[in-house]
This record gives structure tokens, C-alpha cells and sequence, in this order.
């Protein structure tokens, strides 16, 4: 369980966090939104530890910045922009396999499912990764220990559509886990949470609770009928791995909690959409 | 493995992958083979007696390169991490603060020592291969001494540097300040106090004994000037004080203390403020 009690975190004369109180109970996963300067890392900061702060922080009874091993053993987390670390990718792994007491071969097999091969990559800096590379061996890292906490602060940035949907499929496999996941668009994230938490100016000024509507893991299969083939759409609807032998005709299939992302790509092309049918598939078949 | 270890192996391989680092080891390798071209050189003439002198003009030239160096390219990579976010994702581990500080502390002064130390190394090695007549063998260990305690002192204070600073650019400005007040109280400004503003020799000395650089300075010299006929009236009333063994201990020993000091003042700091 985690508790934040009465914190304020002010900077100069900024107060990011304003007097926030919050319980998040075992089990919690929730969606952290928040325009930007709303205060979503630096609450994620102090859950860590990284920050002093007034008012108290308690992570399963224990204070993250006194007790922070106890605290950070239980506790994986994937920030928001990727380190500019120049150590090479086996170098981090080793770390991070060691410190958090979990094997670089576990690693590498959740690094392996989102689509990275750490092996191929283990000699380069991690730095000279591409964004999406280093995102995935973050939450490979993130996953491939025993944590009750995930912390992700947009886990998705960076990731295309089948990453993402490995993602999800990993979270979804972790949903008796706590997890916190930051997003600047609650559609990002709203299939994966039953929480929604908005914070406002360092305050809670949503917490609503969200049934448990869809399963993280399923897909839906996808198919779209043009007017006449376009080649915006083309572009864009290969990038969610979509094939067509004509233009006109396209199917695919994208992951739940892709939906709303989803409509919202296809959206912008109103104009040229003729027909679009969605069906969910069953786990066997997806 | 503690983590202290594990911080130190990552500092390490994430610093010699640095531009700074490959222009360091350049510096002190270049520096090294250019001063070997002149000792041979002389070596023609007066036998090899010029090994013993490179590594002299080589620790005085070291003394100038190596203290703004370690200041600036540690300065800038510590607080240059905290502002790009490598604190935030590395501190999100359960590694202890202290094994973290000092993991990299340790890290940093293997980087930063081992080039200085492997270029005089290397130059006595290939002089014994030349056919060196006398290895200064006693030479270089007292330099090599020297050169922890400096190093030593100078990363104690770059890391109390970033600790209390929240800018790269903060960071380098002081530290660059601290490196251009030691070098004006070296022998020649104190020498202007005394005849300029009358200032008691005692106030004199004791800003000559209070520098790192100059306590460097005097020890380095002594090595091959005992009379210390190079160096200038505080050196001079040092040497008095203390003899040459004192002395020499004491060039050994202030600057680590010191080091070790202001390193410790960092990590309090460090450890009671913001992480990231």
C-alpha cells in the first residue's frame, strides 16, 4: 500500500505538490493523468524517494527516502525519457539484474518478447539506441524482476502498435500487481487501469474508480473499407502493421487497449472511410 | 558484490566511453611521448639522466593540467547526469545512497588516476628497455603518491561541487573559480602579499599550506630540489617548519584529508536534498 499524507513539494517559489493526499490500495492500477506541471513525476519522484518533501510518503509502511532498499525492492520503475547512459546495454542489464535480484537471462526474455534481442545489442551504448529500443529495454528491465509496484511514466511513448500490445500483454499477465502509469491522454491508458487519478496544480482533483471493462490482453480484429485509396492513410495505417492488396480494402488487428488510439488515427480520416468493422477475437485466436 | 562495487564498475565503463575521458588519456599519453622525445634527446649527451627530469617537467605540468581537468569533466558529468535524468533512473534501484556516492567517487578516481599514472609508467618501462642506466624508481613512487593525494583532493572537491550545485553551467563556473584561486595563491601572489600589503608571514604561510596546489607544488620540488631554491619564500619557511620527511607527509596526507573531507561534506549534502 502506498500513502501519501498532506505532501508539498515546492520549488523556488513554486508549489508542484500542493497538500496531496492519496491511499493506493494493493492491487490499485492506476492511471496518473495531469496536463504538464500538474505534478505527476514529482509524485512519482517522492514515491521513489528521490525527493524531500513536507508531509509523509509510506510505501507498505516504510518511508521510500529512509528505508530505500526495503522500499525499492519492491518497486519497478520505467521513467518517462530514456537515460543518456553511454555504458553498454550488457553493462545496465548486469546492474540491474544484480541490484534487484533477478537473472539478465529473465530480462533478456521479456526484452525478447517486446521485439529487442539483447544479445544483438549487448556490446552498443545505450544512448545509440533507437527511442523505441531503449523504451522496450526499460520495461524489460522493469518486468523481468519481482516488483509488487510498477511505476511506468509513459510507458507507450516511443513504442509502435505490436510493442504496445506486448506491453499490454505483460501488464496484463501482472494485474494482481500495484501499478501507477503516468500519461499525459487518459485514452492511452484507460484499458489497463481501475483507477483514474487526475492531478491538477499538485491536487487530486479526480479519483474515480473504473470496472474493469476490458482484458488488457485481448486484440481486435480490424477491417476498413476506403472510398478510394489514399495515401496519407496509406502511410499511416501500415505503421499499425495493416495490409491491403488493393488500398481500398485493409485489415489488421490492434490491441484493446489500443481502441480509443486507434479511432482517434482513423478519425482524421473521416473523409475517406467507407466502412469500418471491428470484432474481438478470442485469446486462442489472437 | 556490494553495491559501492557495482557503482564503481559502472562509472568506470560509462566514463571511458566520454569525449573528455579520450582527450585526458590523450593529453597525459601525448604529453608523456613528447617529453620521452626530449629525454632521449638528452640522453644522448648525458646518458639517462634525463628520464629522472622528464618526470619532473611531467608533474609540473601534470600540477597545471590535471586539477582543472578533473574540476571541470567531473563537475559537468555529475550535475550534467542529474539534469538529463540518469539520477532519476539509476536512483530508482535499490542501491544505497552511500554505496552510490562513493561507488562513483571510487569509479572516478580509478579513471581519472589510471591514464597519469600508466603514462609515467610507460615512460619508465621504455626506458628500461633503452638501456636507462638508473630507473628513478623512488622518484616515481613519491610522484605516483603525490598524484592520489592531488587526484584524491580535487575529486573530494568537484564532488561537493555538484552536490550543492543545480546547473551545469553553476557547477563549472565555481569550479573553475576554485581552480584559478589556488593558482593565483601559489608562490608569486603570496610573494605579492608580503611585500605589497606587509601581510605576517605567518598568514602567508598558512595560505600556502591551506592550497592543495601549492602543498603539491612544494612536495613535487622537493623531490629533486630539497634546498627548494626553485620555489619561493613560503616554501622556504615550509620547509623549515616541517623538515623534509614532515613535509613530505604532509603533502601526502592534507590533500587526501581534505579530499576525503569535502567529499563527505558532498555526500551529507547529497543525501539530504533532491536526488534528480
Amino acid at each position: 500500500m502506498i500513502e501519501l499524507k498532506n505532501v508539498v513539494k515546492t520549488f523556488r517559489r513554486t508549489r508542484v505538490l500542493d497538500g496531496l493526499s492519496l491511499t493506493i490500495n494493493d492491487g490499485d492500477r492506476i492511471a496518473l493523468i495531469g496536463s504538464n506541471g500538474a505534478g505527476k513525476t514529482t509524485m512519482i519522484r517522492c514515491i521513489l524517494g528521490e525527493y524531500v518533501h513536507e508531509g509523509d510518503v509510506l510505501v507498505n509502511g516504510l518511508s521510500p527516502r529512509r528505508d530505500r532498499i526495503a522500499v525499492l525492492r519492491h518497486v519497478a520503475f520505467v521513467p518517462q525519457m530514456p537515460p543518456p547512459l553511454r555504458m553498454p546495454v550488457r553493462d545496465l542489464v548486469a546492474f540491474a539484474a544484480r541490484l534487484c535480484g533477478t537473472t539478465q537471462a529473465r530480462i533478456g526474455e521479456i526484452a525478447a518478447r517486446m521485439g529487442l534481442d539483447i544479445e544483438e545489442v549487448a556490446r552498443r551504448p545505450f544512448l545509440k539506441l533507437s527511442g523505441g529500443q531503449k523504451q522496450k529495454l526499460l520495461i524489460a528491465i522493469a518486468m523481468g524482476r519481482d516488483a509488487d509496484i510498477l511505476i511506468m511514466d509513459e510507458p507507450t511513448a516511443n513504442l509502435d502498435p505490436a510493442a504496445r500490445q506486448i506491453l499490454f500483454d505483460l501488464l496484463s499477465e501482472n494485474l494482481d500487481k500495484t501499478m501507477i502509469i503516468s500519461s499525459h491522454r487518459l485514452e492511452e491508458v484507460a484499458m489497463l487501469v481501475n483507477r483514474v487519478i487526475e492531478l491538477d496544480r499538485g491536487r487530486v482533483v479526480l479519483d474515480d474508480r473504473v470496472e474493469d471493462a476490458i482484458d488488457p490482453g485481448l486484440k481486435q480484429k480490424v477491417r476498413i473499407t476506403l472510398r478510394r485509396p489514399d495515401e496519407a492513410f496509406a502511410k499511416a495505417i501500415s505503421e499499425w502493421g495493416f495490409t491491403s492488396s488493393d488500398n481500398v480494402e485493409w485489415s489488421g488487428v490492434i490491441a484493446g487497449p489500443d481502441r480509443l488510439r486507434f479511432l482517434g488515427m482513423l478519425a482524421r480520416y473521416s473523409g475517406v472511410l467507407a466502412e469500418v468493422e471491428m470484432r474481438e477475437l478470442a485469446r486462442e485466436a489472437a | 558484490m556490494p553495491s559501492i562495487l557495482h557503482t564503481a564498475w559502472l562509472d568506470i565503463s560509462e566514463s571511458v566511453r566520454t569525449k573528455w575521458f579520450a582527450l585526458y588519456a590523450l593529453v597525459f599519453g601525448g604529453l608523456i611521448a613528447v617529453l620521452f622525445i626530449f629525454g632521449l634527446t638528452e640522453s644522448r649527451v648525458m646518458g639517462f639522466t634525463g628520464l629522472s627530469r622528464m618526470l619532473v617537467t611531467f608533474i609540473q605540468l601534470t600540477m597545471a593540467i590535471l586539477p582543472i581537468f578533473v574540476l571541470l569533466s567531473t563537475v559537468r558529468s555529475l550535475v550534467g547526469d542529474r539534469e538529463a535524468g540518469v539520477y532519476e533512473y539509476m536512483l530508482a534501484f535499490p542501491v544505497s545512497l552511500a554505496g552510490w556516492y562513493w561507488g562513483r567517487f571510487s569509479g572516478r578516481f580509478l579513471v581519472v588516476f589510471i591514464p597519469v599514472f600508466a603514462a609515467m609508467a610507460i615512460s619508465l618501462i621504455v626506458g628500461l628497455f633503452m638501456g636507462a642506466e638508473e630507473i628513478p624508481w623512488r622518484d616515481f613512487a613519491w610522484y605516483s603518491a603525490l598524484l592520489v593525494s592531488l587526484a584524491f583532493c580535487f575529486l573530494g572537491i568537484s564532488f561537493l561541487v555538484s552536490a550543492l550545485t543545480r546547473s551545469s553551467d553553476v557547477a563549472q563556473s565555481v569550479a573553475f573559480f576554485l581552480w584559478l584561486l589556488m593558482l593565483m595563491f601559489l608562490d608569486l601572489i603570496l610573494i605579492g602579499l608580503l611585500i605589497q600589503f606587509q601581510t605576517p608571514a605567518g598568514i602567508v604561510v598558512g595560505l600556502a599550506l591551506t592550497n592543495p596546489l601549492e602543498v603539491f607544488r612544494i612536495g613535487a620540488m622537493m623531490l629533486f630540489d630539497p634546498q627548494l631554491i626553485l620555489l619561493g619564500p613560503a616554501a622556504y619557511i615550509i620547509l623549515d617548519l616541517f623538515g623534509y620527511y614532515g613535509f613530505m607527509a604532509y603533502a601526502l596526507l592534507y590533500p587526501l584529508v581534505l579530499g576525503f573531507v569535502l567529499a563527505g561534506i558532498g555526500y551529507w549534502v547529497f543525501k539530504r536534498t533532491d536526488l534528480p
